[in-house]
């Protein structure tokens, strides 16, 4: 029995303008919810409209819950999907449109007034769906997903439109289902929110798989860095000077100083700062969070 | 694909569709059914392209079912558009990929959608006959035709046979517009395409050159439904619509089973 829900190899989507995905190798193992996240553009909505037998592959291959992507009758009973964004009939209510769904995939139709209560849509599920604010698009759309009750749940942008409390909402689903042992796989560009609930990632840019892995190792394959306030402006340069003098890199930002190096280099940095006479008003030694790890990684700019 | 079919269904089944289109599959069978005996004795004609159907054509056996056999073609109309609207209307909303997640069989999915509208067109055409046959002997009396020949056994197997007929054409001009619906992906484009054809485009080209109309695939379905013409056989009507209907089929359902679904 397969440990991955997820597997591929050398991925590739080639249209004639370009790659979209070019030869990508990841894993998802059961049961971990894992980021999927690249700038717009990157191939992320391709990767999960090949992974879901949409489009064809023109390369490699991928395995989803062990079967082939190439049949994907085998697995997507076992597979809850929204797909850039939500998509249902405006002239049927929410509960007739995920009715249509339980229908055609063979889910009992009494599954959907539970459904509705569990993503927040109860008595609203008798209006049409063109009534429905952005947010309860999104919240149909998460249901509709849920159907199958999935082994694997992939989410294109979940959180979209959504405000803080739905946001949260959604966070404590997917940790929910998680626990449960589904396998989800959710794309969003809220990294800060993928960092709360992600055991793992997959970062993508310009087609191409730039990370795949525990997120713990992304973030140890990136350098810490100590954040430094003085109480004069003047000492930062002198922070600067002490720092490049012991092999760090360091810049001013935003008139702070930003030096390139390891938690217990902080005490050393303090003592030699108190030698050179410099009061220091913060000291904060950081590692980069998933926002600022993206950027460094996909080489675009914050 | 029993399943296919009933979640097919219950997008038909909403009212505005449903009522909406058998709404005006009524309005048109009980025009026509209307005008065939209320004109009876104009001289500018009493049924379609001005032709004259005079008492001794209404009295036959087959009289019952002559006003449904020529509001078939209309009927056929309202099926390209509903058929050609509930297929390209899942590229439009984007809900094909919701589909396809939950029955990646494409082929299956297909038939499953069609065989849905086949009945919901069945419907349409069994009530629409009910209707035209009721005018139409609710008004021969009026119009001093004689239902004497109507409702014998040779009458009943006439009334057999043009629903049949006018079944075969509805539902060729639905997997028309199925077809077009694929092929255009967009709801307004195939079904414009497809009324401007048969309604403007073919009855153009008939006017310029009769000729024509042999060929054409509407006037093939529209005889199909009227058990033949003076101007195209009836064998000549289903071998040719049928021809189209199949080849269009094929190139659609090839064309839905390897494209990428990207919207």
């Amino acid at each position: 029995m397969t440990t991955m829900a997820i597997s591929a190899r050398d991925l590739s989507k080639k249209y004639e303008s370009g790659f979209a995905v070019s030869h990508a190798n990841f894993e998802v193992p059961l049961g971990t919810i894992c980021g999927f996240v690249g700038p717009n553009g990157a191939g992320k909505t391709t990767t999960i409209r090949m992974l879901l037998g949409l489009i064809s592959p023109t390369g490699g291959t991928a395995e989803v819950l062990g079967e082939s992507i190439t049949h994907p009758e085998k697995y997507l009973s076992q597979v809850g999907a929204m797909i850039e964004g939500p998509a249902f009939y405006p002239a049927l209510t929410g509960e007739e449109n995920l009715k249509v769904l339980a229908t055609l995939g063979g889910f009992p139709v009494e599954r959907v007034a539970g459904l509705i209560k569990t993503v927040g849509l109860e008595g609203r599920g008798d209006s049409k769906y063109k009534t429905y604010s952005l947010g309860m698009k999104q919240r149909l759309g998460i249901a509709a997903a849920l159907l199958p009750q999935p082994k694997v749940l992939v989410l294109d942008e979940p959180t979209n439109g959504l405000d803080p409390e739905g946001i949260q909402e959604v966070r404590d689903l997917l940790k929910k289902l998680a626990s449960k042992g589904t396998t989800v796989f959710v794309s969003s560009h809220l990294l800060s929110e993928l960092e709360l609930i992600s055991e793992y990632i997959v970062m993508l840019r310009k087609g191409e798989v730039v990370f795949a892995g525990p997120i713990q190792d992304l973030f140890l394959m990136q350098q810490p860095f100590i954040l430094v306030k003085t109480a004069s402006q003047s000492d930062l340069q002198k922070i600067i000077e002490i720092a490049q003098a012991d092999g760090h890199e360091a810049t001013i930002r935003s008139e702070v100083a930003h030096i390139e190096g390891p938690a217990d280099w902080a005490g050393t940095l303090n003592k030699k700062a108190f030698e050179a006479g410099i009061l220091i008003t913060q000291l904060s030694p950081q590692m980069p969070n998933l926002e600022e790890t993206f950027f460094e990684m996909t080489g675009d700019k914050k | 694909m029993i399943r296919i079919v009933r979640a097919e269904w219950r997008k038909l089944r909403r009212p505005t569709l449903f009522l909406g289109t058998i709404g005006a599959a009524l309005f048109f069978t009980a025009l026509t059914s209307t005008f065939l005996y209320l004109m009876i004795d104009s001289s500018r004609g009493n049924s379609d392209r001005g032709r004259q159907v005079n008492r001794a054509l209404l009295e036959l056996s087959g009289g019952s079912v002559y006003a449904f056999a020529s509001v078939g073609g209309l009927l056929g109309i309202i099926a390209l558009c509903v058929f050609a609207a509930q297929t390209a209307q899942e590229y439009t909303y984007g809900t094909l990929r919701n589909l396809l997640v939950r029955q990646p069989g494409r082929v299956r999915l297909l038939f499953g959608k069609l065989i849905a509208m086949k009945i919901f067109a069945l419907l349409m055409i069994t009530i629409s006959a009910v209707v035209s046959i009721g005018i139409s002997y609710f008004l021969s009396d009026r119009a001093k035709v004689s239902t004497a020949l109507w409702f014998t056994t040779v009458g009943f197997q006439e009334i057999g046979k043009t629903l049949l007929n006018v079944s075969i054409s509805v539902i060729y001009f639905g997997i028309i517009g199925m077809v077009l619906g694929l092929l255009l992906r967009s709801p307004i484009s195939a079904i414009s395409i497809g009324v401007l054809w048969i309604l403007i485009i073919e009855n153009l080209l008939g006017a310029v050159k009769p000729v024509f109309l042999k060929w054409m695939p509407g006037n093939q379905l529209t005889t199909i439904a009227q058990g033949g013409s003076p101007e195209v056989s009836y064998i000549h009507a289903l071998t040719l619509g049928t021809s189209y209907v199949l080849i269009g089929a094929l190139i659609a359902t090839v064309l839905f089973t390897r494209r990428d679904v990207s919207n």
